[in-house]
């Protein structure tokens, strides 16, 4: 546990997202922490939702989006979460509607917790969005999901060595027969609060060319942008000549939320 | 050079290059289809477009104009 974080504490409280939260149509009233369901599709992040929420769950649209999105909440001992059910995608660098939903909630939306939902049975493949996950978040939780299915397959998960190598806690569940849930709900808890030990956000590194090209990007943006999450991620992105990002930066769209961030704590 | 959409079915081939950019480039590596990966044609729908594939222990559907950019090599059982 690292005390030294206790002051930052505040700055990603719900408390101080409020704003950022009710800008993507979610009211965070009586939470206390935003966890956020990502994954790749079919992976029985629905199914987790249900398990997670007790089938509490109501429907609501991005605004802007045809995507349906859904929101429920739990309680762990005195503490209420919300949970947001992000539309499934392969990957943070793709161009549907519905991917560019669950992209901007996680960059700028900032839940307090991510949760990576994995098929067990097709690990590999999952783990690509995990790893982009963790370059641009802190607070993750690797939910390693399909596990009785991936059982009756005869492949095994070594879970252990899994958490140690990504660094942040894996949980084995199977949401169908309600298996991991507890331990599920106990994770997203501690990670919450920083109780199992707060990671850094694992950047990878280019190359020196790639280094000093980003580094002049990074900082205009945010000057530009100030608040603005995940600069160097965006600054990627500008280099790599993504439309849509290339598309919010020239229009000074790019991570309205944080903007209404900064406005609700002046 | 063969290319996905010439592949027949069942026939286990392995990714050689990805002859797309940008977007289009960034999907198909989104999707699994890396350099150096064993893919199988599955299924291709009546029209010939779009086929399903095997690739990294799932099925992705391709249209024709996504796997004719896909460059692939034998790959011997």
């Amino acid at each position: 546990m690292n005390l030294a974080h206790s002051g930052e504490a505040c700055k990603s409280c719900v408390i101080g997202n409020k704003a950022e939260f009710q800008r993507f149509g979610l009211d965070t009233t009586g939470a206390d922490a935003v966890v956020a369901l990502a994954g790749n599709p079919n992976t029985g992040k629905t199914t987790l939702f249900n398990a997670l929420t007790g089938l509490r769950m109501h429907v609501g649209n991005w605004p802007g989006k045809t995507v349906v999105r859904a929101t429920g909440g739990f309680r762990v001992r005195q503490r209420k979460y919300k949970l947001v059910d992000l539309p499934g995608t392969y990957s943070l660098l793709s161009n549907s509607p519905d991917e560019e939903a669950a992209r901007d909630f996680l960059l700028f939306g900032q839940p307090d917790v991510t949760v990576v939902v994995c098929d067990a049975t097709a690990l590999e493949r999952n783990l690509s969005l995990v790893l982009q996950v963790l370059e641009i978040t802190e607070r993750v939780v690797i939910a390693l999901n399909l596990m009785d299915e991936a059982k009756r397959r005869g492949i095994e998960v070594d879970d252990r060595s899994l958490a140690r190598d990504l660094g942040v806690p894996v949980v084995a569940t199977a949401a169908r027969s309600n298996q991991g849930i507890g331990n599920l709900l106990e994770t997203i808890d501690g990670v919450s609060q920083d109780k199992m030990g707060r990671r850094t956000v694992r950047h990878v590194r280019y190359g020196a060319e790639v280094e000093r090209a980003l580094e002049p990007l990074v900082k205009e943006l945010t000057t530009s942008f100030p608040g603005l999450p995940n600069a160097r991620w965006v600054a990627l992105r500008l280099l790599e000549g993504d439309p849509s990002i290339v598309r919010e930066v020239k229009e000074g769209t790019l991570g309205l939320a944080s903007h209404g961030l900064e406005v609700a704590a002046s | 050079m063969t290319t996905l959409d010439q592949v027949a079915g069942g026939e286990p081939v392995r990714v050689v290059r990805l002859n797309a950019t940008g977007g289009e480039r960034i999907r198909l590596l989104d999707l699994g289809f890396v350099p150096g990966t064993v893919v199988q044609r599955l299924q291709t729908s009546p029209l010939g477009d779009p086929a399903a594939f095997a690739v990294r222990s799932t099925v992705i559907a391709l249209r024709r104009e996504q796997s004719q950019n896909i460059e692939v090599e034998p790959c011997p059982r």
